[in-house]
């Protein structure tokens, strides 16, 4: 039971819940589906599994033009044409113009891989209704050859979406469902530290302070993330900003380098305007 | 118990299927968690419910179901846990020393006997505290009670206790989507409308980049396809401000604020109560820069969508009487206007920020619902996506 069992890494923090779905996922040979708000690690998780689990990592992004077809695999006939024209040997075999997938590659590893599915979303709504079979007898069949792919060992399979379309029942079905919640600030510290170990503490509770107080305000059109903390704490360190000049006075009502964290010049404003406000309710 | 607790969730409508309840059986078969009630959550969560909006609902079942019962899953804790599992994981902890001294108490038999026993004893005694079974002493309880790799066979009342509150704190309420909405719900549902904006991706072939690209490969054809892409919903909005809106404005401005960056063709227009001759696209300056309806009407072709986003509450005459109007004098009745707005526009719906259950004791929503042909919507992440369902249906 100790082996083969995920409970984060050094570099990525994963809250109770967050294992118990990968390791049920895992356990079971099922593909675990992870939603969250952008930017709070979906993508990441699957390569610190692979990480933790040390097993290898296959990536397959899905863009918008992506068809399901291309994970399994391509026949290139337009390369077999051109070698028919040009007289080629190896036109013959038709096996020379079949060109593996994401899929077809996890399936033949040696090792049990670790496959990541990026934003299924982004595909068109037939994308995963076309994967059902594949992903549940993790085999296909190759039209062209007439052979039948069958996964070597069940790949660890991690799907993540941003939301952008309803994934059809049939295919939810098939997987573990994991929502990674926006951390609270307990964990969030333990993200921190866990990427700035060094970081002095007063500079911390300062920049969560500051964080979360943006977080919180009302109406912001994008709030920031976990990744645009990281990156602010980056630079706040790299400018060897004093944790006094977080609290802002009263000259200075933005915090500084805010733009690692506010992304939209209305956000700014109307953090402005807010803090303006709480300011002078306080004086 | 599992039964039940399946039957229930169905009944509280979050939509469980057999495979899943299955899929989950099959977890603790497999020994998934270690029988705790906190990992149990967490894994009857991940395998029963597939969609964020539904952790509320899942949360609150499991709270009434599992009531009183996490009692029952510390006593499994201790007392239930298989021999070999224990010896396996001993061994593998363990160093050489520690199981002679474990043979020196007698055998595995005797120590799990032993083990119980004290269970049974600390039970009774840490009424309220939080001590592991075993601390990490030099009782061999604790090598494998609390091992450095965190497996726990003992019992944390306190841990039980935050367990509790994971699900008491029904921390996914605004996900849920009867609930009114909020900007990343609404985005969620406008997104959806988007994904009929776009039919498929279907693939086309690019004659332009064929032709250029065979010609560049010295006449051995090269074939080029792009993506066939065409955005094709087309919406106009029309929002009602002011009176008895004021409350519902926040809401409306978020729907606006989310719908403009998810269309191409958006137009939007304000409104008072009910639509009559006069629209205005800017508030500030509603009653210096109106727009004609007739020329709106004109203006947008029958494959514009229609929503209208009002509360509906109003007095009736401001639908049915020539003059009702409560800001000027309006010389048609608002359901001439309507159904002028459905004659050129007739896939559209009504949103209504009001709750449903208020509806039938207001006559004027009555009445603009059957102007709607009872197309009227909750401004609820559901109702948008029932409303855009209507939308989508031709007519």
């Amino acid at each position: 039971m100790t082996e083969g069992r995920f409970r984060g890494t050094e570099r990525y923090v994963a809250t109770d819940d967050l294992m118990m779905a990968v390791n049920a996922a895992v356990t079971l040979g099922r593909p675990l589906l992870v939603k969250g708000e952008p930017g709070t690690g979906k993508t990441q998780l699957a390569e610190e599994v692979a990480r933790a689990l040390d097993r290898p990592f296959i990536q397959w992004h899905i863009k918008s033009t992506v068809k399901a077809q291309q994970g399994l695999y391509e026949y290139d006939a337009v390369s077999r044409l051109r070698d028919s024209q040009l007289g080629e040997a190896r036109v013959h075999d038709i096996g020379n113009y079949i060109v593996k997938g994401k899929l077809w590659e996890a399936f033949s590893a040696d090792v049990q891989p670790v496959l990541l599915i990026d934003e299924i979303d982004k595909a068109d709504i037939e994308f995963p209704n076309d994967l059902l079979l594949e992903l549940d007898r993790m085999e296909f069949y190759v039209y062209e050859t007439r052979q039948t792919i069958r996964a070597v060992h069940r790949p660890i399979i991690i799907i993540t979406s941003n939301n952008e379309k309803e994934l059809p029942d049939a295919f939810l079905r098939r997987c573990f469902f994991h929502y990674i919640r926006f951390p609270d600030k307990e964990t969030m510290e333990r993200i921190v530290r866990v990427h700035y170990p060094d970081l002095k503490k007063h500079l911390l509770s300062e920049a969560l302070e500051t964080f979360f107080e943006i977080r919180e305000a009302p109406g912001l059109k994008k709030r920031p993330s976990t990744s645009e903390l990281l990156d602010w704490i980056k630079l706040l360190v790299a400018e060897d900003i004093p944790p006094e000049a977080l609290r802002g006075d009263q000259r200075k009502l933005i915090p500084p380098l805010y733009g690692a964290l506010l992304k939209n010049e209305q956000d700014v404003h109307l953090f402005e305007r807010l803090l303006f406000m709480s300011r002078r309710k306080k004086d | 118990m599992m039964t039940d607790f399946f039957f229930k969730l169905r009944k509280a409508s979050v939509p469980v299927t057999l495979t899943e309840f299955l899929t989950l059986l099959e977890a603790l078969n497999q020994r998934v968690t270690a029988h705790s009630v906190e990992e149990f959550y967490y894994l009857a969560r991940a395998a029963l419910v597939k969609d964020e909006r539904y952790y509320d609902r899942f949360d609150q079942v499991f709270a009434s179901h599992f009531k009183g019962l996490e009692t029952l899953f510390d006593g499994l804790a201790g007392v239930s846990v298989p021999l070999e599992w224990l010896r396996k994981l001993a061994e593998l902890t363990l160093s050489e020393e520690d199981q002679q001294l474990i043979e020196a108490m007698g055998g595995w038999e005797k120590l799990m006997e032993t083990f119980a026993q004290r269970m049974a004893e600390q039970e009774g005694r840490h009424q309220g505290g939080n001590k592991w079974i075993g601390t990490a002493g030099t009782s061999p309880y604790g090598a494998y009670g609390y091992n450095p790799e965190g497996i726990r066979i003992g019992q944390d009342v306190s841990r039980h206790r935050r367990a509790v509150k994971v699900w008491d704190r029904r921390e996914f309420r605004n996900l849920d989507d009867t609930v009114e909405l909020g900007t990343r719900n609404i985005k969620v549902a406008l997104r959806r409308l988007r994904r009929f904006a776009r039919e498929g991706a279907v693939e086309e072939l690019d004659l332009d980049d064929t032709i250029r690209s065979t010609a560049r490969n010295a006449g051995w054809l090269d074939l080029k396809m792009v993506p066939e892409r065409h955005n094709a919903v087309k919406v106009l909005l029309f929002l009602d401000v002011g009176g008895s809106m004021d409350d519902h404005v926040r809401a409306c401005e978020e729907l606006f604020s989310a719908a403009r960056s998810e269309f191409k063709h958006l137009e939007y227009f304000y409104f008072h109560n009910m639509v009559y001759e006069g629209l205005w696209k800017d508030n500030r300056r509603r009653y210096t820069e109106k727009i004609d309806t007739l020329t709106v009407l004109h203006t947008f072709t029958r494959d514009y969508k229609l929503i209208l986003v009002g509360d509906a509450t109003m007095s009736p005459y401001e639908i049915t009487y020539p003059g009702g109007s409560v800001e000027h004098f309006n010389p048609e009745a608002g359901d001439v206007w309507i159904n002028r707005l459905l004659a050129v526009w007739p896939q559209a719906i009504w949103l209504n920020p009001q709750t449903p259950n208020r509806w039938s004791y207001i006559p004027s929503i009555q009445m603009v619902r059957e102007l709607m042909d009872d197309r009227m919507y909750p401004l609820t992440l559901e109702g948008l996506e029932q409303g855009i369902r209507a939308l989508q249906r031709a007519r």
